[in-house]
């Protein structure tokens, strides 16, 4: 609302909706932060504090209940999701940066098709191929591998990689690429030289975003897993049988990355979620 | 110099084809690990070990007193048409509130989309801390004097409140998708056209009936079948706060495959939720299509 509103306005009910609308707000961000940081208060509470029904805040804090998770076996399956999660940036990145980058800056027959099915199989419920895919893995040797995990997350990555990838480079200038061609560089060198480091910070969270889809997702990774679970299939499959406290650490430590993630990347969220939903 | 002519017609026959190139890793990737265990799943779901057809399996679905086809096919429809409105409704709402600018504004922006890179376990796990016995909902409840003993959310007999608990989990969780559709849809929508509605006196209503509700139609519709497709693949947040006491079609096609080995059955499930997703998607690609088009022909 601007100055000549305020002059139309008697004063009383211009301040009285700025005080709802900032009720509003403050009742939103309230909405969306009090859970985690109450999780995560329980998480660090002693098991003492949490049970007391008196106690709404605990008050003593301890790394025991993390502690404990981790021996419990959380401490692999963490390591596990962090191995799986980078073999899928890696996997989908090297299968879709080339595929985004062709989609940027060439004009072919048949792209509007290929890009409308891109799009269509992004939509594609790629948790259900994880059921039949048992059955392949046990002959190829796959079935309860990390790589075997990898290949499913990649298969979910991959549409979404290219959809941002490609994004990214249009917004590269094309006028310092075709620079780079009249100075005599190819295409290969003007890619690694200018395009590429141009892009890079867009890349980089797109990397950290392919990361956190594969470090959260649970269906393929505990449909395809049995001795070498995942975070998210141990927990599923094992931490729901422990003590309350220990299953809030489980979730401290699975929306740690994901908050790091908000923190670093906030400027590239928006903008990339609406690419990967458009 | 002489075979300058050649090189550059090299050059651009590369060129003519570089982009398949490129592209074909990825797509032969994407059409093998989707086209491949689609295959094996009609191949699951319908022949039996020896490999001749049968009905078996789409019998024990359907008829089985150990299936929970039908309770899982409307316990999902429950969930999506509870918890789709609310969602849409709240997001469009936060985003009119959030276009507008004020103090604070980018801050309360980024809190808002915080929930978009929660898990659906983590959400569920973080609801549990709210609503259970000794959760943070029913402590402060009792602390108030409110209430005298604590509200159950959780366990079979609770069914109702357990259908709650997982409305308020996938509210909290997923209205931050919704959000961010429907509020990059309103960023595109020009100052001009509601400065020009200013002009000639149309109150903030008829500038949301005439002007803003017209033209964030586009971002409406994906956002409803975006959330629709993903509401048929709920999994986490029902089994972390209910396991099958709310039986969904995912949750029932975990169980049916690793907890009783009936592969067929779990198969047909995922047939069953990648042929709902398809329908929906066509329909989206449909109107997607038909908007190009009108966009295209209007402009």
């Amino acid at each position: 609302m601007s100055g000549e509103d305020l002059g139309g306005k008697p004063p009383i009910r211009y301040y009285l909706s700025r005080l709802l609308f900032a009720g509003i707000v403050l009742i939103t961000c309230s909405w969306v932060l009090l859970p985690i940081v109450m999780s995560i208060l329980y998480a660090f509470s002693t098991p003492k504090d949490f049970y007391s029904p008196t106690e709404v805040i605990p008050l003593h804090y301890t790394f025991a209940n993390i502690k404990k998770l981790l021996d419990l076996g959380a401490a692999r399956a963490t390591m596990n999701s962090v191995i799986v999660a980078c073999m899928t940036v890696a996997f989908s990145f090297i299968l879709g940066l080339p595929a985004g980058y062709a989609f940027a800056r060439f004009a072919f027959k048949g792209k509007d098709s290929l890009k409308l099915l891109i799009i269509g199989l992004r939509m594609f419920p790629m948790l259900i191929i994880a059921v039949p895919l048992v059955t392949l893995y046990i002959r190829l040797g796959l079935s309860d591998t990390l790589l075997g995990v990898a290949l499913a997350h990649t298969t979910m990555a991959l549409p979404f990689v290219i959809l941002i990838t490609s994004s990214i480079f249009v917004s590269v200038p094309i006028e310092l690429e075709e620079a780079a061609f009249v100075f005599g560089l190819d295409r290969t060198q003007t890619f690694f030289r200018i395009t590429l480091p141009l892009a890079l910070p867009g890349l980089t969270a797109a990397a950290i975003f392919t990361f956190i889809m594969s470090w959260n997702e649970v269906f393929m990774a505990a449909v395809l897993t049995l001795t070498n679970r995942t975070l998210p299939a141990f927990i599923l499959t094992s931490a729901m049988a422990a003590p309350d406290f220990i299953k809030f650490a489980a979730s401290f430590i699975m929306i740690l990355p994901a908050l790091i993630f908000v923190f670093i990347a906030r400027k590239y969220l928006i903008s990339m979620w609406g690419i990967t939903i458009k | 110099m002489v075979s300058g002519g050649q090189n550059r017609r090299s050059f651009s026959v590369v060129e003519k084809y570089l982009p398949y190139f490129l592209i074909a890793p990825a797509l032969s990737y994407l059409l093998f690990f989707i086209g491949y265990p689609l295959s094996q799943a009609v191949l699951l779901a319908f022949t039996d070990s020896q490999g001749h057809f049968t009905l078996a399996h789409v019998n024990y679905l359907l008829y089985s007193p150990q299936s929970m086809f039908y309770d899982a096919l409307k316990d999902t429809l429950a969930l999506a048409a509870v918890i789709i409105p609310i969602q849409v409704m709240i997001a469009l709402g936060l985003s009119l509130l959030l276009s507008s600018s004020f103090v604070g504004r980018d801050l309360a922006l980024y809190i808002v989309i915080i929930p978009l890179t929660i898990s659906d376990v983590a959400g569920g796990l973080i609801w549990y801390s709210m609503l259970s016995t000794n959760g943070f909902f029913n402590k402060f409840l009792m602390a108030a004097g409110l209430i005298h003993s604590p509200i159950h959310f959780f366990g079979y007999q609770y069914r109702a409140m357990e259908f709650l608990a997982i409305v308020l989990a996938e509210v909290w969780r997923a209205t931050a998708i919704v959000f961010v559709i429907i509020f990059a849809g309103l960023q595109m929508i020009s100052r001009e056209y509601l400065e020009a509605a200013e002009v000639f006196g149309a109150s903030t209503w008829v500038k949301l009936r005439h002007i803003i509700f017209p033209m964030l139609k586009p971002s409406l519709q994906s956002a409803l079948l975006i959330r629709t497709l993903f509401a048929f693949q709920v999994f986490g947040v029902v089994m972390v706060l209910t396991g099958r006491d709310i039986p969904v079609l995912a949750g029932e096609a975990y169980y049916e495959q690793t907890e009783l080995y009936h592969y067929g059955v779990a198969a047909l499930y995922a047939l069953i939720i990648a042929a709902i997703s398809i329908v929906i998607g066509y329909i989206y690609i449909k109107m997607f299509k038909a908007q190009y088009i009108r966009e295209v022909s209007a402009g």
